[in-house]
């Protein structure tokens, strides 16, 4: 009964990148069809494995799947792909997808014991998160070892008997892991703007004196203050919490801005009050929304944040639009 | 290289040490070197690190470890409030990003 995959060939595998797994790399990115980004779940072959080969388990993202594959060049081994619905290894542990229940059902499904001999499955150690150990051992007769973080360091830690050292087992924040997770950081703030920046060009149509240059300015500074500046410059930027960095990034921005269009000059103190008020509180508001792709924050941790945060961001954004809107009914000047 | 750090006595990471053995599994799944083992036993070294990602719980077998596991992620949280679900990562929502949670 539990055998109708039995006859279908276990397919090969290359632990090359074709240019097509690039571009669909850097669309995901980019959030075009991500969500259709996936591969079919089940046992794949990379070089010629045999009954003593290890296994290694992941999640049926195509961009989990890629970066594995890459890292795995000259190594014989088995990969059994869970369905995670299309989401990376971590996330789905999260959400339990990447999980015991599904391991276990996938040990079941993919027959692996007819391919190996042994008893042991290599998982990401991200995995952690979903999947526990001795359940799975409990459960399938197969013990789990957690693996590296990164898939770049596999083939050392096979080739150290399955022993992870300190540096593999600790998730970091690069520069470069900060600067991919960009595009999908402004890419909403741009959707979520879109309807503000549409309704203050369809006011200058029927205003008399609609909306100027600082203000397209300023939101679009705020914008790439919040969703750009700040994820990418993260721990040169004072402070722990998010909304804090990213209203002083905001604040700089706002500040240098209202200089530029002469804002501190009278007759434009009020608007240029208000200005200093919302667009500093929007980098910050975008900046709090970074917590949800970052590797070490923890939801008591962003809870307590947005408890004193939001009730600020959220004040001083409504004081200045109206200072900036009631600068506009009230100027004399033509 | 420097290590990020969030809001520090936030945590809800909590280890019986009656109930641990010494076996490691915490320090093998944690990713950020919060445990450390003491002669026989393990250790919170630096609660401060803790992102409540819930790993070591689930995989302590004597169950010594407990934590409240959650997104660290302010999209989720505000979601929630209005949804009045638990807050969890939406993938399946333009919101959340490949490199998430």
């Amino acid at each position: 009964m539990s055998s109708h995959t039995t006859n279908e060939p276990v397919k090969q595998v290359p632990t090359k990148l074709a240019f097509g797994d690039f571009l669909g790399a850097w669309k995901a990115r980019w959030g075009i069809g991500r969500m259709d980004y996936t591969i079919k779940p089940g046992l794949y072959a990379v070089g010629k494995p045999d009954s003593e080969s290890p296994v290694l388990v992941s999640a049926n993202y195509k961009l989990t799947f890629d970066a594995l594959r890459k890292n795995l060049g000259g190594l014989d081994c088995w990969i059994m792909i869970l369905d995670t619905g299309g989401i990376n290894v971590w996330c789905a542990a999260g959400k339990g997808a990447f999980g015991t229940d599904e391991l276990v059902n996938r040990i079941e499904k993919s027959d692996i014991s007819k391919y190996v001999s042994h008893k042991q499955l290599v998982l990401p150690q991200l995995g952690a998160a979903g999947v526990s150990a001795y359940e799975v051992a409990r459960s399938s007769g197969f013990n789990v070892v957690y693996g590296p973080v990164r898939a770049k360091d596999i083939k050392e830690f096979i080739r150290e008997g399955y022993k992870a050292t300190e540096e593999m087992r600790m998730v970091n924040f690069t520069l470069w892991d900060r600067m991919v997770l960009v595009p999908m950081e402004l890419v909403p703030a741009l959707k979520k703007s879109l309807p503000f920046f549409i309704g203050m060009a369809l006011s200058s149509t029927f205003l008399e004196k609609p909306f100027g240059k600082a203000d397209y300015a300023g939101l679009a500074m705020a914008i790439a203050s919040g969703s750009i500046i700040t994820p990418v410059l993260l721990p040169a930027i004072p402070g722990k919490a998010f909304s804090l960095k990213g209203w002083i990034v905001g604040l700089g921005g706002t500040a240098a801005l209202v200089g530029a269009f002469g804002g501190y000059r009278k007759g434009s103190r009020i608007l240029s009050m208000g200005h200093l008020l919302l667009f500093p509180a929007v980098s910050s508001y975008l900046a709090l929304n970074f917590t949800g792709s970052t590797t070490y924050t923890s939801h008591s941790g962003v809870n307590k944040e947005m408890r004193k945060a939001l009730p600020l961001i959220v004040g001083s954004a409504f004081v200045g639009a109206a200072l900036a809107i009631g600068a506009y009914l009230f100027r004399s000047d033509k | 290289m420097k290590v990020l750090r969030y809001l520090e006595d936030v945590s809800t990471l909590e280890l019986n040490g009656e109930k641990c053995t010494g076996c490691g599994s915490c320090i093998d799944v944690c990713p950020h070197g919060v445990f450390c083992i003491v002669g026989q036993k393990a250790f919170v070294a630096d609660k401060g690190l803790c992102m409540e990602c819930g790993a070591c719980a689930l995989n302590c077998p004597t169950k010594a470890i407990e934590v409240i596991a959650g997104v660290g992620c302010a999209s989720a949280i505000i979601a929630s409030w209005f949804s009045g679900k638990e807050p969890a990562c939406e993938c399946a929502e333009d919101g959340c990003k490949p490199g998430c949670c």
